[in-house]
Order: C-alpha cells, then structure tokens, then sequence
C-alpha cells in the first residue's frame, strides 16, 4: 500500500461524520419546523390554513423527486455563494442538506399527524394555549416517531454523503471510489464499507432505543 | 347555565349542506345532571361541543352563565374553556406524559405556579383515588383509571361544568357505575353542572335528572328523565327506549295463555301499592303474574308487570277497569274474553 491507509481512514471518517451531523443538525431543525408548519397548516384545530400547506407542500414534493446526483450538480452554485467552494465536504453539505431538509420534513409530518387527534383536542378544550399544546403535548407525544425518522434520515445520510464523495465531496465514500475502485484495491473498498456498515449500525441503535426509551405507549 | 338559542350546525360535504344540528333550542340548568340520548350520527357530539366552541355554530347562540359566548376568541375563549371540563370516550390522555403530568399540564397553562400546580395535582388525585398513580403512564392504568385521571384533568382549573362525550362506553358495567358515581359525587359536592352524552340509556336512568333526545340533528323530546322514560310522548324516543329495555313476554306464551294478559305499569307511589291483590279481592278473581321487575329511575321506582287473569267475564272487565284506574297505565296485551 503506498499510502498511509490509517491516517486516511481518520481524515475521511472526520468528513463524512462532518457532512453528516451538520447535514442532520439542519434538517432536525428546519426539516422538523417545516413538518411542524405542514402539520399546523393542515389541522383544523391549529391554524389550517390551505394555501401554505400546498405550497409548503410541493416545494418539498419537488425537492425530493430530484434524484440526489442531479441535486449535488444543481446546488453547485448555491455551495458557491454560501460556502464559496463547490468541492470538498464543506461545499456536499449544502445539497445533502438540502435533501435531508426536504426528507425529514415529510417524514415529521407524519410523526405530528399520527398523534392522536383527540389528545389535542383535549388540550384545546382545557384552555390551554397552542403555542403551549404543541411544546407540551405534541412534541413529546411526537418524539418516539421523530426520533425514528431522524434515524432513517440520518442513515439515508450516510448513504448520500457516500455518493457526494464521488463527486469530490471527500468522506469515506471518496476514499472507496479513489482506492477501492479506480486503483483497484479491493482491501480498501472493504475497509470502507464495514466503516459505513458500523456508522450505519451504530446511528440505528442508537436511534431505536432512545426512541423506545421515550415510548411510553406500551406497559 | 348553559342555554342554546336555535342552534344549529351545518357541514359541507361534496357541495351538499348537512344539518348535524337542526335548531336546538333548550336550557340546561345549573348544577344538573343533564343527558342527551340518541342514536348514532344523531349530532349529539357535535352539539355537545358547541358549548365550549370546540364546533362552531352556523346559526344561533351559545349561553354559559347568561353571557353569549358565540364570538369568544384568543383570551377569553381560553378562559372560558379552563371553566369548562370535557371528558371523552377514549380519554385522550396524553400517552408520553405521566397521570402528575397530564394534569399538571392544564394548570400550568393556565398561568399556576409550580407549588400551586403541585398542591393542587395532589388534591385532585385523592379526590378521584388514584393519589398512588401519579407517576404512572397511561398505558399502565385500567380503563376507568384514565377515566379517572381524565376527570381529576377537566376539573382542574376549578371547572363549574363537565362535558362527557359517551365517557362510560368504552368501560365494562363495574366500571361504569363507578365512574357514574364519581361524577354524581362531584355533582353533589361541588355542585357542577354536567352534561352527559351517551347512547347507553341505563347511563341516563342512573344519574341524570333531566335529558334530551335527539334524532338526525333535532332535539325531539326533552323532560324529566323519570317522565320521559315512563311515558315517551314521541314514537322516536319510544323505539329508542324499546332497544335497550328487552321486557316484552315471548309471542308464543302469549299465544297459548287463556284469558287476558295485561302489562301493568307502577310509577311514582303506586308501586308500592298493592293493587292487584286488591283487585282480586274485590272482584272475586284469580291472577298470575308472569314477568315482572322493578327498576329505579333517578331514584324513583317505576314497576312493570305481565298479569294473566282468571275468572268470569264481567269481574273481569271490572278489575280491568279498577287497574287502569288506579295504575299508571294498563296495556291489554291478549284480550282472551
Ligand atoms: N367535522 C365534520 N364534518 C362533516 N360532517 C360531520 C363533522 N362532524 C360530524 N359530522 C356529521 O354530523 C353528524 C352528527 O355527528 P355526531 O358526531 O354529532 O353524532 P353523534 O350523535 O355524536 O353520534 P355517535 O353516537 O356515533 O357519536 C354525523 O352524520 C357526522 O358524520
Ligand atoms: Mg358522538
């Protein structure tokens, strides 16, 4: 092996863990108020409201039926603008963003729908305030299924920032494709799909059983 | 307390109108117990909720405490709710929160702090029985546990009204007369005005003084519990009432009986009267009863009986004559004269 494998394995692992955390941390926040927004928009005891639940609503549709490749080379100019590069882990970050956004979005609407409706109602018929039924009551009555779906966004991540590596993005996937592929050793492409398979694995644990930890729903 | 002034609510579905609620227009006093019966899709929930806006009307007006409450919005809605408890047939408690929490939530939303929060949880905890279940989930409690919780939850801000929504259906009967009296105790105690939906009329005979019927979103009949039950003055409420009390004498005995077979019915202080011996004494005749019960509504007795009587024609016209009179009503089910 004419390179330092080690300490190539760290430098990539450090990037795609970096492309994926910050990837996620945007799509927690922004993907999960804009599943919040859509939920919100769409039940009538909140603030139903049609016109931005549909247009909120197909600017996500739109987002997520472009295939992730075409979106890393749409986004190109965007990373340029924002982060002034169009390469490396810094510049994938912006579509991978982008995409997860648009993912965990839909996906924590889904978590908010699938609270039950007549707790809220219960809420709404004590008096309590919205602002207070959705920190109080939905959140947590949300959060086992939020917590979930993070989960697979987070490993549809993992996938992505694989794929972004091919396109000079950096991570473990750029090293798989360099090494493992086109120089054609095959020790290295193993190497870096057991690193996904575990980073896969561990986000998965994780992830299930803080979501069971917060499930109260069975005895 | 709570009076509806030609309420009605109207859906739209697939362009057509339909009226759940067709012109209600009645008084519901304070500190009764007040039921509405009806059969499914009769629009008694969706009545039901136009007292604390949960449904808005299409027409007419909501009176709680002699003040319109139609167009309460923001505050004042709010404030209005905290005074009126709602209790469901799920419970709709919230799963993820513990039984101190989902009570505690409605106090703290409406701006207690969290020693009076605390005080508070506790004395509603021990006022429903549950003071050793606060810290458990909802999933680990019975059906009237959470029945419990969720009353112990609509009290808490100091409620003057409860609203149930079928709150005893989805309990066994144990269970249900439990509950049933929890909320008269409540009734009693604090004086709360309670409204109570349910399609079980044993629900209504045990604890409310006065209900309403309701058919395809029209309140047909409205009275006393006892009178309504005793002598339904619409065919609607008469057939309701015939699905739930099974007391009818099979066809086929009746059939092959000799002589008349009439239904006493007891009301009121004749039941505790006895008439029928009476009778017999009188006129010299001979009876047999074949089915009988005594059951109480709102406390109040109300006895029904199946005679065959046996004798010569004219005592026996005369008896019959004597009974009707001195009955609440005689039915003659099989004239066999
Ligand atoms: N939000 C709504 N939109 C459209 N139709 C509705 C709505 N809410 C209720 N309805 C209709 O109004 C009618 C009355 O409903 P409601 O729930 O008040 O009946 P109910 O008497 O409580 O019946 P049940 O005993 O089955 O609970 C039903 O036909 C129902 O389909
Ligand atoms: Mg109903």
């Amino acid at each position: 092996m004419d390179f330092d494998l080690k300490a190539a394995l760290f430098l990539t692992f450090g990037q795609t863990m970096q492309m994926v955390i910050s990837s996620l941390l945007a799509a927690i926040i922004i993907g999960g108020s804009i599943g919040l927004l859509l939920f919100l928009t769409s039940n009538t005891l909140f603030l139903k409201n049609r016109a931005i639940n549909q247009i909120v609503g197909v600017i996500i549709n739109i987002t997520r039926s472009i295939p992730f490749l075409i979106l890393l080379v749409l986004m190109i100019p965007v990373s340029k603008a924002i982060v002034h590069t169009s390469i490396g882990p810094n510049a994938v970050v912006i579509p991978l963003a982008v995409a997860a956004i648009a993912f965990l979005g839909r996906l924590s609407e889904a978590s908010f729908s699938d609270v039950d409706n007549g707790v809220l109602e219960a809420a709404i018929a004590s008096g309590a305030s919205k602002l207070s039924i959705v920190l109080k009551i939905l959140l947590p009555e949300a959060l086992p299924s939020l917590i979930k779906n993070i989960t697979v966004t987070a490993v549809s991540l993992i996938g992505f920032s694989a794929m972004a590596g091919t396109v000079g993005g950096g991570g473990i996937g750029d090293l798989a494709i360099r090494y493992g592929y086109q120089r054609y050793e095959p020790e290295v492409m193993f190497i870096c799909v057991i690193v996904l398979v575990l980073l896969v694995q561990i986000f998965q644990v994780i992830g299930d059983s803080s979501a069971k930890k917060l499930d109260k729903t069975s005895k | 307390m709570i009076e509806f002034k030609h309420v009605s609510v109207s859906f739209k579905q697939h362009k057509q109108i339909f009226e759940a609620v067709n012109d209600a227009h009645f008084k519901i006093e304070k500190g009764e117990i007040f039921g509405i019966a009806g059969s499914s899709g009769a629009g008694k929930s969706t009545l039901l909720r136009t007292i604390n806006l949960l449904q808005t009307v299409s027409s007419g007006e909501i009176l709680v405490d002699g003040e319109n409450v139609t167009n309460y919005r923001r505050t004042q809605l709010r404030i209005l709710r905290r005074n009126i408890g709602m209790i469901f047939q799920h419970f709709n408690l919230a799963r993820n929160l513990t039984v101190y929490q989902n009570i505690a939530f409605v106090l703290k939303a409406a701006g207690k702090s969290k020693a009076e929060t605390e005080t508070r949880v506790k004395e509603l905890l021990d006022l429903v029985n549950l003071s050793e279940k606060s810290n458990s989930y909802p999933a680990n409690l019975s059906g009237g546990e959470k029945q419990r919780v969720a009353i112990a939850r609509a009290l808490a801000n100091d409620a003057k009204i409860l609203l149930c929504d079928e709150p005893t259906s989805a309990l066994d009967l144990e269970t249900t007369s439990s509950i049933l009296s929890l909320l008269k105790d409540l009734n009693k105690k604090f004086g709360i005005t309670i409204v109570i939906i349910t399609h079980e009329l044993d629900v209504i005979k045990s604890i409310c003084t006065r209900c309403a019927v309701m058919n395809k979103g029209s309140v047909v009949e409205i009275g006393d519990v006892y009178d309504i039950f005793t002598k339904p003055r619409e065919d609607f409420t008469r057939q309701l009432l015939s699905h739930t009390s099974h007391f009818n004498l099979p066809e086929q005995i009746i059939d092959k009986m000799q002589g008349p077979i009439i239904r006493l019915t007891f009301k009121g202080d004749n039941a505790n009267n006895p008439i029928l011996y009476y009778a017999a004494n009188t006129f010299q005749i001979g009876f047999n009863i074949l089915l009988g019960k005594v059951e109480y509504i709102n406390d109040l007795p109300l006895g029904i009986l199946y005679v065959q009587l046996i004798g010569e024609t004219e005592p026996l016209k005369l008896a019959i004559e004597f009974l009707a009179a001195n009955t609440a009503d005689l039915e003659v089910i099989n004239h066999g004269l």
